[in-house]
């Protein structure tokens, strides 16, 4: 390996993007067929695009739980939220007497987002205000939120049959499907807000010392529940997507384990679970990688529970790539200068770089 | 000077701290049960009681087993796919035809086995536990549908008998042979935990792990351990539910190490770890038992009542451990 | 002092990470029943003989002999079985755990694998008696003050029959009083034969309890010395070599006029502020260009009072006027607003971000101050830092390195940084110089100074009292959470007389003899 090659290969994306291509290609030696794209009734179609329609929720789950893991928190409700929001949107429109109208529509998702922008205002309470570690505060909604959620639809599946509603999963827009153009839309939002503005190095602050940026005038308890909220938005959108993609809401299975999907997409972007430094780009590869696998396993009929046995394969391959242990331990040995042993020195002491 | 000046407060108000957390698990359970008893007549049979570790005594084992991971201040995700692939693998050897006695030796083998190696990828590799345990989820649960995408039956003798065979006074009360593995494994968990030198490094690793490493304290063989010990009681739970279900079924248990950790956080354990007993993980499964019970006997409730007010215990648990300043790290 | 052979013999000890020669050629010995302190500044190579000895590190090239032994520790616990024990500056213990679990975990009197909770009880009470500590051994270790837990862990490091303690910076969180006691136990030891190593920076304990001193520079041996053939002052060239004339051109500053600085409206006044458990109601005035420098002991309140400045806390009685404007200072970002800074004492929970770059740490401050909407400009930001990284000569100096990489001193200097970028009028320093090496601390002191001459209010936290009479317009004088005294910093006052401030009705009077 030249000197060149470094750079490129210590890049936080190389070994996510590594692991996407590997598996496209893969994919392609399988079944030649898996990259075609074909131009039908003006829309575009194909796996591709199939895996990036699809992968569209996870993209936006992932992106608020970016945002929550970089403050050093974890959000695990994010999964009910979905089912609930989707149920409210649904059960909404299910009652209206015209369910293709946009005003039901929108007054439906309105009140779903409304719904969602609580449950995350109450999560944010909980970590923020009150100071409950945020895997148990989180861990509440997990569990009452399913319940919650089918009290909304009383244990029942709610179908509807709403065309702008559907859009929202299966619509298209300049012959792409309109949730790539939401989650892209939402990713681009995100960004923005974080990278043009100072909001994610203040969030990054936050999350590496949340004492230490309260100290230095940073408001680290509105920040930490901003994301909280940002993350239930998200996560409504999610819902949205889901419960549209098949015209029903269930109360039980809806956004089921997104939440676990979610914080690995996050893992696999290079986003550490301990908070500080987040990297959405990363999110977004590690959502393609995670939708890419369940795709190439739908595609090798095999069903969906066995599928999860590659996952776990793959969170593990991916996971010990980026342990810096393991590469310590299996790493390219004796090139160059290793970096100054730092044996484990539990004692916070001084370091010494002399 | 005197050297006492230096400590704080007398010891009778330090003391019990400790054992609060407990306590008022204690006294929830009691007032939940004397609603139970005071609402509907059959409530105070005897058998309720033993109903509840009839039907949840596969829930306590792998509560006990999560005991040990969370006091490391770890997190086991694995155990509800554990205890379904434990369940999965007897009832399809049994189902090939091999002898009752390898069956049970194999399935007991193989959940501790995934442990071991979780965590072992967790101490060497220093991945975190909750993506660790993840991953060893959907390993387990890939390799139920991998087995068979439909449920087993498992129609062995000795496993009918275990399912059947009732322990029992003459007055018709009665408990299975799983109560009886089930209360053996939460005894020895106790003993482990109080008198061992491993459980006490439990609890040394959960209060500081670099402390622990500085003391000389083995952590990385009890990191270990936990995870393994962890994984021998997900396959002890997936064998009891395996008497009690007499089949296989690559479904079952989902979103089961959801009630696992509310179970053993509402017996007191700090999820931060260093914090909590074997004694409230009993608790903790009681609360739940008592709370299904109640909504089934009350019948007018829906099932997802009980994920609701699980949920609402778990948030009046976690905000009283605050109250009362059981410090989260 | 005794005349047998040493316990412990280094001879020729050297070792060098990549890059870095951390020692070379240095020799080190110890008698049984001294107390020998190590002295040098932070990377001289105290940390890393240490190290070495207790086998953290493989050495290079040398020998050590412990007792007519070669020995080659893999690890502090073989170290530790061999009879040399260390105590960390951070205590280790397990804070949920008891007392007597923690003196003895990992070899607890066992029956059949059952541990003897009984005869574990019964020890941890025989041994702490040994310490003359009589405390609840059953109580969790966290329910006791630091100084017992320090007491604790030396009970744990005796109890494998040490011949030799090491105890790396174990003052450097007491109090006085509590210095005191655990010298009364280092003695105890001492004439029990135990050899004692003692690392610290405080130069007053060293002449207190250390029978001989050895002296490090840049990884190597300086000399051996016993203490009272080596004054103070050559103690400190020793130490630091040629910087000490940094040192002494403060030392030579006039005492400062407070009338210079005191009239006209203060720049901030509090009255009666107070907040219930952390300090009493205080009143005091800093004017702009005032040095107030805060003594007392630790746990004095003087942390406290400070943070009430900066509504780090928020205060449950009293006023505060800015520029004579009455006003509230509820949160720290209202205080940054009126134009205080704040620099922790504690500077790794309470000051840097570890992850984030040496720039922005620095910026971070003025970032918050313009509300997350306004990102500052690149370019003013590369001009900011990389004015302060040149006036405060900070190293290394690159502003992209991620501030965990950088030393104690320059990471203090990289929070200067953060608060003087925000042109401050009120700048609270707590603890500025603790913990980092004497050459830091010079030129921290002479920012002080020029600071204040700039026109800016300084609070000035130290538990050195020379430092804060050195600096000092105004020495304001805590006890027991109450303030005591104000004193002008004239002719009149000196170390002796503010000790006896702080001293005078207090029980921990006798610390100070």
């Amino acid at each position: 390996m030249s000197e060149r090659l470094k750079p490129i290969l210590s890049h936080r994306l190389f070994w996510p993007l590594a692991v996407l291509a590997v598996m496209v290609v893969a994919n392609t030696i399988y079944r030649p067929g898996f990259l075609a794209v074909e131009v039908n009734n003006g829309h575009l179609y194909g796996t591709p695009i199939d895996i990036l329609r699809l992968s569209a929720p996870l993209i936006l789950v992932g992106l608020g739980m970016t945002l929550v893991i970089a403050t050093g928190g974890i959000d695990l409700s994010v999964g009910s939220i979905c089912a609930i929001s989707g149920a409210i949107a649904c059960l909404h429109i299910s009652e209206a007497s015209d369910q293709n109208s946009l005003v039901t529509v929108f007054t439906a998702l309105a009140m779903a987002l409304g719904a969602a922008l609580v449950l995350g205002a109450w999560n944010g309470v909980l970590v923020s205000v009150i100071g409950i570690q945020p895997i148990i505060a989180t861990l509440i909604l997990m569990v009452a939120g399913r319940g919650l959620a089918q009290l909304v639809t009383e244990g029942q599946i709610i179908t509807i049959n709403s065309g702008p509603y559907r859009a929202i999963g299966l619509g298209h827009f300049l012959t792409l499907p309109l949730a790539i153009f939401i989650a892209l839309g939402a990713a681009l939002l995100v960004a923005a807000l974080t990278r043009r503005t100072a909001l994610g190095m203040i969030i990054e602050s936050v999350g590496g010392n949340r004492e230490a940026s309260r100290l230095a005038g940073i408001r680290s308890s509105r920040m930490v529940f901003l994301v909280y909220v940002v993350s239930a938005a998200c996560a409504a959108v999610a819902g949205f997507m889901m419960t549209a993609n098949v015209s029903s809401a269930d109360g039980n299975n809806a956004g089921l384990w997104v939440e676990l999907d979610a914080i690995l997409a996050v893992v696999i972007g290079g986003t550490s679970l301990a908070g500080g430094r987040f990297y959405l780009s990363g999110t977004i590869v590690g959502a393609l990688i995670i939708q890419t696998l369940t795709t190439t396993v739908y595609a090798m009929n095999i069903s969906p529970q066995t599928a999860l046995l590659f996952k776990a394969v793959v969170v593990i391959a991916v996971c010990l790539i980026q342990a810096p242990a393991f590469r310590a331990k299996f790493g390219r040995r004796g090139r160059g200068t290793p970096p100054p042993a730092a044996p484990a020195q539990p004692r916070q002491k001084e370091e010494v770089t002399a | 000077m005197t050297t006492s000046s230096l400590t704080t407060g007398p010891s009778w108000a330090r003391l019990p701290r400790r054992h609060v957390p407990v306590l008022v698990t204690l006294a929830l359970l009691l007032v939940m049960y004397s609603i139970g008893v005071s609402q509907y007549r059959a409530f105070s049979n005897v058998q309720v009681i033993f109903n509840i570790f009839i039907d949840y005594g596969f829930l306590l084992v792998v509560a006990v087993g999560m005991t040990f991971v969370i006091l490391t201040g770890g997190i086991d995700l694995s155990v509800g796919s554990v205890v379904a692939m434990t369940a999965m693998v007897s009832a399809w050897l049994l189902q090939s035809g091999l002898p009752a006695l390898l069956v049970l030796v194999i399935a007991l083998l193989i959940g501790p086995a995934l442990g071991f190696l979780m965590g072992c990828a967790i101490h060497f590799f220093d991945i975190q536990p909750f993506i660790v345990t993840l991953a060893g989820m959907f390993f387990a649960r890939g390799m139920c549908t991998f087995i068979s995408s439909s449920s087993i039956p498992i129609t062995d003798g000795f496993w009918t008998t275990m399912a059947q065979h009732r322990i029992g006074d003459p007055r018709g009360n009665f408990v299975s042979i799983g109560v009886l593995i089930t209360l053996a494994v939460v005894l020895v968990a106790a003993y482990v935990l109080a008198y061992t030198r491993l459980g006490r490094n439990v609890y040394a690793i959960g209060g500081n792990p670099q402390s622990a490493l500085l003391m000389g304290l083995p952590v990385a063989r009890t990191r270990i351990a936990v995870y393994t010990i962890s994984g021998l009681c997900s396959a002890i739970g997936g064998i009891l539910l395996s008497f009690y279900t007499l089949s296989g079924a690559p479904l079952i248990a989902v979103g089961m190490e959801l009630d696992v950790i509310a179970a053993v956080v509402i017996g007191g354990t700090v999820l931060t770890g260093g914090s909590g007993y074997v004694f409230g993980t009993v608790l903790g499964v009681l609360v739940l038992g008592v709370i299904q019970a109640l909504i089934t006997f009350d019948g007018s409730l829906n099932s997802w009542w009980t994920k609701i007010v699980i949920g609402g215990l778990l948030f009046a648990f976690i905000l009283f451990q605050r109250l009362i300043g059981i410090r989260y790290k | 002092m005794t005349d047998s052979r040493p316990v412990l013999t280094m001879t020729g000890i050297s070792k060098s990470f990549p890059g870095v020669r951390a020692l070379h050629n240095v020799d080190f010995r110890l008698y049984p029943g001294e107390v020998h302190a190590l002295m040098g500044e932070n990377g001289a190579g105290k940390s890393t003989l240490i190290k070495v000895l207790t086998g953290v590190y493989g050495i290079d090239e040398g020998t050590i002999t412990l007792g007519d032994e070669q020995v080659a520790f893999s690890g502090p616990m073989q170290a530790s079985a061999a009879g040399v024990s260390t105590v960390y500056q951070e205590v280790n213990l397990c804070p949920n755990l008891s007392v007597a679990e923690n003196i003895f975990i990992g070899r607890e009197p066992r029956r059949l694998g059952a541990v003897r909770w009984g005869e574990v009880r019964r020890q941890a009470r025989q041994l702490l008696t040994r310490l003359d500590l009589d405390i609840d051994v059953t109580a969790p270790v966290a329910s006791y003050s630091l100084a017992v837990q320090q007491m604790v862990a030396i009970a744990r490091a005796i109890d494998v029959q040490a011949r030799v303690l090491i105890l790396d910076e174990p003052t450097s969180s007491l109090d006085a009083g509590e210095v005191a006691q655990l010298f009364r136990v280092m003695r105890q030891l001492r004439d029990e034969g135990i050899a004692i190593l003692f690392v610290t920076h405080f130069l007053d304990q060293v002449y207190g309890i250390a029978d001989r001193i050895t002296v490090l520079r840049n990884g190597t041996l300086v000399g051996e010395y016993p203490t009272a053939e080596l004054p103070q002052l050559a103690l400190v060239e020793k130490m630091i070599g040629k910087e000490l004339d940094v040192l002494e051109r403060i030392e030579e500053q006039p005492r400062r006029e407070l009338a210079a600085v005191e009239g006209g409206t203060p720049f901030v006044a509090v009255s009666e502020l107070g907040r219930k458990g952390a300090v009493a109601p205080f009143t005091l005035n800093i004017h702009a260009g005032e040095v107030v420098g805060l003594a007392g002991l630790l746990g004095s309140g003087r942390t406290e009072a400070a943070r009430l400045f900066f509504g780090a806390d928020r205060a449950d009685r009293g006023e505060v006027a800015v520029n004579g404007t009455p006003t509230s200072l509820r949160s720290p970002i209202q205080a940054i607003e009126q134009g205080i800074g704040f620099c922790s004492e504690n500077r790794r929970a309470e000051g840097i971000i570890p992850d984030l770059t040496v720039r922005e740490n620095m910026i971070l401050a003025m970032q918050a101050a313009r509300g997350w909407l306004r990102p500052i400009p690149r370019r003013r930001q590369d001009e900011l830092v990389e004015q302060y990284i040149k006036a405060l000569s900070i190293r290394p100096a690159n502003p992209d390195l991620p501030v965990r990489n950088l030393s104690g001193g320059n990471q203090q200097k990289v929070l200067l940084a953060r608060w003087l970028i925000t042109e401050p009028r009120l700048l609270i320093l707590d603890e500025p110089t603790r913990g980092i090496d004497i050459g830091a601390k010079a030129e921290i002191q002479k920012l002080v100074v020029q600071l204040s001459d700039g026109g800016m209010a300084v609070l000035f936290i130290s538990a050195e009292l020379e430092e804060v009479l050195r600096l000092s317009h105004k020495v304001v004088v805590m006890r027991d959470r109450e303030m005591v005294a104000q004193l002008d910093n004239d002719d009149t006052v000196d170390a002796d007389r503010v000790m006896q401030t702080i001293a005078s009705g207090s029980q921990r009077e006798e610390a100070n003899q």
